[in-house]
C-alpha cells in the first residue's frame, strides 16, 4: 500500500503545479493476484500492480484530461500540463458548472489485511480444494480465485480530498462433465469468508445433476432464476437505464416515467455504496459521498443516479455520488446494487411450480431494445426442467429474448436471502450486487442449443 | 538488450526458471469525444510498465508492475517465480512450449501521417463539422463523434535469445446519430458501431472514410428508422453487409478457432468451443465457397503486427478452406498439444497481462459477386447491416444478432426500411447456407477494438476482412 499520507502528498503536489482554474486528481491503485485453473490444474497464475493517476483540468468551462502511471514529480507536472493543454483546445461546455466542493465522507472500513497479503500458495491450496473432489467424481474443474487490494484517492483544487483502501476476494468455478456443467461463486472483502470447498461442492453437485440433458422446446415458461441469473439481469437493467445520462437523453426506461409503475409491488431496487454487506465504496470518482438511491420502489420508478455533470443539467439537482472515472461515455453508474428480498426459499419456489425451468445462471446477456429493457442471452451451467414441484431432468440450454421489466412484473415469489455477486461490469473497481432468487410466471425462450 | 529486461531474465534463470520472457511496454493514447456540438472530452493517457513470465518446474508464473526500476524488476521477477512454484501445487503436467523460438528483429506500423503530429484543432474541427451535419435531420437527439490514436512501444526478450522491438500505431474514428421517440431509440453509426472503426496506421486512415460526407445521411437514417416497419418474423434469405459480416466472423469463427478455448482453458469465463480437435481437417464448417483466414500481415488491419507477444513472427493461415475446418489460432504451448508450431496469435493487453491466444485479422475471403447482381438474384429476403446487438452461447453455436438498419428485398430490388432487425441461427448450419460472397471490390478490413477475453479480463484489438454475403433459410425477426 502507498497509504493515505503518501497519496495526499502526491495529489497535493500535482494540484500545486496546476495553473488551471480548477483541477482534479483521481488516483487508483489496483494490485490483483489471480490464480486460474482449467482441466483441474492451474494453467494461469498472475500478479499485476497497476497505478493510474488521472487529472481533469478546467479552464473556464473547458475541460482537459490526462493520465499517467508514473508518480514522480516530473510525471505529475507533465500530466497536469497535458490536461491543461488539452483543456486549452476545448470549447466551453455550457453544462459544466464546477468540480464538486468538499462534503463529509462517511468512514467505512473495507480493507482486510489478510486478503491483501494472501499468498499464491494459499490461493493454490484453495483451488486444490475444488480440483481434487472434482477429479474424484470424474469431472473437470475450471475457474479463478482472485485477491485484490485497491487504493482510491480523489483530490481537487476546491479542497476536496477522499481516500479509501479496500480489498476483494473473488472465487468462481465451472465444473464440467462430458454432457453437463455446474457453476458456483463466492465473493467477499475477506479471503477468510470464502469457503472454496463449499463452492466446489455446489458446482460439483450441479454438474452431476446436469449430465445427459434433454431437449425442451423454446417457448414461454415459468422460471426460477437463481441469484447468479438475477444479478446478471439487474446489472443490464442498470446499464440500460439507471444512469442520468440515458435518462436525460430519453434512452432509459425511466425517461418520462418517473412515478409510474413498471413492475409488481414486490420489486424494489436501490444502490447503496455504504452498505457493508455489499462491497462498499464511500465516494465516487469525483470524491462525492455516495448516497443511497432508490431506483425502483414497490414497482414504481423513482429516478436515476447522477454525477456532477448530469446533475448540473437539471435545476436544483446534486450529484448522488455515482461518477465513473472521466472520460466515459455511459455517464453515472450504479455499482452497489441491491434488490428487496421476499419470503420464499428456493425449495418453496420449486414446490409451488407445476411446470417450469430452473436457471442457475445466464451467459452473454446483451441489450436488444434498451428502452423496452429487452435483452437476449443464454442459460448456462445448470438448467433443469420442473414438473409437479420437482426437478425431473436437466435440459439443454436455451436462448431467451425478454424484457427484464416485463419479466419482473411477473415475479410471483422473491427469495428470502440476498446473495452477493459480482458482474463483469464491476471488473475494474470494487462493487457488487446483493440479490435474491426470483420465481417469474412468464419468461420467453426463443431458441435452443445443442448442449 | 535493455538493462532492466536483461536483469529480469538473469534473475529468473538464477532463481530456477527454465524459461522466462519479459515485455517492457510504453503506451500513449489520445482520445477526443464530441457530443451535440460540445467537445466532451480530450484525454491524453500514458501507461508504462513491465511483465515477467516464467516457467519453473514446468508451471507458469507471471507478475507485472507499473513501476520501472531495478528494485521493482527484482521484486516482480521473484514474485513471478514464487507464483510459478505455487502453480506447481495443482499441476497438470509439465508445460511444453515446443522447440525454442529465437527471433531478433523489429517492426513498426507503416504510418504516412503521424496522428500524434496532427493538431488537436484539426481533429476537433472535423468532429464538430460531422456532429453538426448529423444534427441537420430534425429528430436527432444525440450526435456523437470520436477519434482515438494509440501508440505502443514494446521490447520483448526471452531466455531463448529472442529480442524484438515493436511499435504499433493505431487510428480510429466513429460517428453515431441517435434519434429518440416515446417508444423507440434508433441509432446509425459510421464507419462501424460500438465506438469506432479502427486500424493500424496513421491519420490517413481517417481520410479514407470520408466521415464528413456520410454524417448527414446518418442522422436522416436514424430519424427514418423511428417510423420504419418492424422487421418481420420468419425464415428467409439474408444478405449481411460488411460490418455485420465482420461481427459474424468474429463471434462464430474467430472465437471458436482459438485453440485455448477448444482445449478448455477459457471454460470458466467465455466458454469452450464446438470446434474440438477431433474435428480438425474433416468437419464441414460452411459451404464450399467459405474460406476464412487468419492474417496478421494484412496492411492496415487492426490485428496486424510484426511479432506476437511470444516473439513468434506474424503469419497468414487458413482456418476454414473450401468450407472445411482446417486450422486453429495457436500459441506455442497449445500448438505443441497438436504437434504443430505456433501460428503467432499470442497477444497481451498491455504490460500487465499475460499473452492469450487472440484473433489477428480473421477474414472471410472475397467471392465473385457484384452487389447489384446479388440483389437481382434474390427474390425475397432481408438486407441487414451494422451491428447493434450480439450474443452467442458458450460453445459458439447458437447466436442471435441485431443490426442498426435493414431493408426488405423484393424481386431483386431493395424495398422498405426495417427497424429492430434480428437474426438467429446455429453456426455450422448458418455458414453452410452461405451461397454467395461479394468480390474484392467490396472488401475491407474492419477493426474491432473491444474484443474481451480472459481472467483478469483483457481487451484486444482485432480485425476482420469482409465484403457482403448471402445466407439462405435464416430465422429473422426474433424480438417480440
Amino acid at each position: 500500500m502507498l497509504g493515505e499520507a503518501k497519496l495526499r502528498e502526491r495529489l497535493e503536489y500535482a494540484l500545486s503545479t496546476s495553473k488551471a482554474d480548477q483541477t482534479e486528481v483521481v488516483f487508483v491503485r489496483e494490485r490483483e493476484q489471480l490464480t486460474r485453473f482449467a482441466n483441474s490444474y492451474i494453467h494461469q497464475n498472475v500478479s499485476k500492480d497497476d497505478l493510474d493517476l488521472r487529472v481533469r483540468a478546467v479552464l473556464e468551462r473547458k475541460i482537459g484530461i490526462a493520465s499517467t502511471s508514473d508518480l514522480s514529480d516530473e510525471a505529475l507536472r507533465g500530466v497536469v500540463e497535458s490536461a491543461t493543454t488539452a483543456a486549452s483546445y476545448q470549447q466551453k461546455n455550457p453544462y459544466f458548472l464546477s468540480l464538486p466542493w468538499p462534503r463529509p465522507i462517511p468512514r467505512i472500513h473495507g480493507f482486510v489485511e489478510r486478503t491483501a497479503t494472501c499468498t499464491p500458495q494459499r490461493r493454490a491450496k484453495a483451488v486444490r480444494e475444488i480440483c481434487v473432489p472434482a477429479k474424484e467424481q470424474g469431472l473437470n474443474a475450471s475457474g479463478a480465485l482472485a485477491t485484490r487490494d485497491y487504493e482510491y484517492a480523489v483530490g481537487n483544487s476546491l479542497g476536496l480530498f477522499a481516500y479509501y483502501p479496500t480489498t476483494l476476494a473473488d472465487l468462481r468455478t465451472v465444473i464440467m462433465s462430458d454432457t453437463g456443467s455446474g457453476y458456483a461463486a463466492a465473493v467477499s472483502l475477506d479471503i477468510d469468508a470464502l469457503d472454496a470447498a463449499a463452492v466446489g461442492r455446489e458446482a460439483i453437485d450441479k454438474a452431476l445433476r446436469s449430465r445427459n440433458p434433454v431437449d425442451v422446446a423454446p417457448g414461454e415458461y415459468t422460471v426460477i432464476l437463481e441469484e447468479y441469473a438475477v444479478g446478471s439481469l439487474v446489472v443490464y437493467l442498470a446499464y440500460m437505464g439507471f444512469g442520468a445520462q440515458a435518462y436525460q437523453e430519453g434512452q432509459s426506461f425511466m425517461s418520462g416515467r418517473l412515478g409510474q409503475k413498471v413492475t409488481g409491488e414486490n420489486i424494489s431496487i436501490w444502490d447503496d455504496g455504504l452498505d457493508l454487506r455489499n462491497l462498499p465504496m464511500p465516494f465516487d470518482f469525483e470524491g462525492v459521498p455516495k448516497q443511497r438511491v432508490d431506483l425502483i420502489s414497490k414497482g414504481v420508478v423513482r429516478g436515476p443516479v447522477y454525477d456532477t455533470y448530469t446533475a448540473g443539467k437539471e435545476p436544483a439537482r446534486t450529484s448522488t455520488g455515482h461518477a465513473l472515472p472521466a472520460p466515459n461515455d455511459i455517464g453515472p453508474f450504479t455499482w452497489n446494487l441491491a434488490m428487496e428480498t421476499g419470503q420464499a426459499t428456493k425449495e418453496e419456489m420449486l414446490a409451488s411450480t407445476d411446470k417450469g425451468l430452473w436457471v442457475t445462471r445466464v451467459h452473454y446477456v446483451r441489450p436488444v431494445h434498451p428502452l423496452k429493457t429487452v435483452v437476449t442471452g443464454m442459460t448456462r451451467d445448470g438448467t433443469f426442467l420442473i414438473e409437479n414441484g420437482e426437478i425431473v431432468a436437466p435440459v439443454k440450454n436455451l436462448r431467451f429474448t425478454q424484457s427484464i421489466l416485463e419479466a419482473f412484473a411477473e415475479a410471483e415469489e422473491i427469495g428470502r436471502e440476498a446473495v452477493l455477486t459480482r458482474e463483469a461490469f464491476f471488473e475494474n473497481f470494487i462493487g457488487g450486487i446483493r440479490i435474491p432468487a426470483l420465481k417469474l410466471r412468464k419468461f420467453v425462450f426463443t431458441s435452443a442449443t445443442e448442449f | 538488450m535493455d538493462e532492466l529486461s536483461a536483469r529480469a531474465l538473469n534473475l529468473a534463470q538464477a532463481k530456477g526458471a527454465s524459461y522466462a520472457d519479459v515485455r517492457l511496454v510504453t503506451a500513449e493514447t489520445q482520445s477526443i469525444a464530441v457530443k451535440n456540438g460540445i467537445v466532451e472530452a480530450i484525454s491524453l493517457d500514458t501507461s508504462q510498465g513491465f511483465g515477467v513470465r516464467v516457467i519453473v518446474d514446468g508451471a507458469w508464473g507471471f507478475a507485472s508492475s507499473a513501476r520501472l526500476d531495478r528494485d521493482q524488476v527484482d521484486e516482480v521477477t521473484a514474485l513471478a517465480i514464487e507464483i510459478a512454484r505455487a502453480s506447481g501445487l495443482v499441476s497438470g503436467g509439465l508445460i511444453n512450449l515446443g522447440p525454442p523460438e529465437v527471433n531478433v528483429g523489429s517492426y513498426r506500423t507503416p504510418v504516412e501521417v503521424d496522428p500524434f503530429e496532427v493538431s488537436l484543432d484539426r481533429k476537433i474541427d472535423l468532429l464538430l463539422r460531422c456532429d453538426k451535419a448529423m444534427r441537420r435531420a430534425k429528430g436527432v437527439a444525440v450526435a456523437e463523434g470520436n477519434m482515438l490514436f494509440f501508440r505502443e512501444n514494446q521490447v520483448f526478450a526471452s531466455t531463448e535469445g529472442s529480442l524484438i522491438e515493436q511499435q504499433i500505431v493505431e487510428t480510429g474514428v466513429g460517428l453515431v446519430a441517435t434519434a429518440v421517440s416515446a417508444d423507440e431509440v434508433q441509432r446509425r453509426s459510421y464507419p462501424n458501431s460500438f465506438g469506432r472503426h479502427q486500424g493500424t496506421g496513421g491519420f490517413e486512415f481517417i481520410d479514407r472514410y470520408d466521415v464528413l460526407g456520410k454524417a448527414e445521411r446518418l442522422g436522416e437514417e436514424a430519424v427514418a428508422l423511428l417510423s420504419a416497419r418492424q422487421c418481420p418474423s420468419g425464415v428467409t434469405t439474408l444478405i449481411l453487409g460488411p460490418t455485420q459480416l465482420a461481427l459474424q466472423v468474429h463471434e462464430s469463427c474467430g472465437h471458436p478457432t482459438e485453440l485455448d478455448r477448444a482445449l478448455g482453458t477459457e471454460a470458466s469465463y467465455a466458454g469452450t468451443s464446438f470446434l474440438t480437435p477431433d474435428k480438425l481437417g474433416t468437419f464441414r464448417y460452411g459451404s464450399e465457397i467459405v474460406n476464412i483466414t487468419a492474417d496478421a500481415t494484412l496492411p492496415g488491419g487492426l490485428g496486424t503486427f510484426g511479432y506476437d507477444d511470444e516473439g513468434v513472427p506474424a503469419q497468414r493461415t487458413y482456418l476454414v478452406k473450401d468450407g472445411i475446418f482446417v486450422g486453429y489460432l495457436t500459441s506455442r504451448e497449445t500448438a505443441s498439444h497438436l504437434g504443430q508450431h505456433s501460428n503467432g496469435t499470442m497477444r497481451a493487453d498491455g504490460w500487465g497481462s499475460i499473452p492469450l491466444i487472440r484473433m489477428t485479422n480473421i477474414n472471410l475471403e472475397p467471392g465473385e459477386w457484384d452487389l447489384d447482381d446479388l440483389l437481382a438474384d434474390t427474390d425475397d429476403g432481408i438486407y441487414m447491416e451494422m451491428n447493434k446487438s450480439w450474443s452467442i452461447d458458450d460453445k459458439r453455436l447458437n447466436f442471435q444478432f441485431g443490426t442498426e438498419i435493414a431493408y426488405e428485398i423484393k424481386n431483386g430490388q431493395r424495398g422498405d426500411l426495417l427497424k429492430n432487425a434480428t437474426y438467429a441461427g446455429m453456426t455450422p448450419q448458418f455458414w453452410g447456407s452461405c451461397d454467395a460472397i461479394c468480390n474484392q471490390g467490396y472488401w475491407d478490413v474492419w477493426g474491432t477494438p473491444n474484443c474481451g477475453k480472459g481472467q483478469p479480463s483483457q481487451v484486444a484489438h482485432v480485425g476482420h476482412g469482409t465484403s457482403l454475403a448471402r445466407f439462405r433459410d435464416v430465422q429473422v425477426g426474433v424480438m417480440r
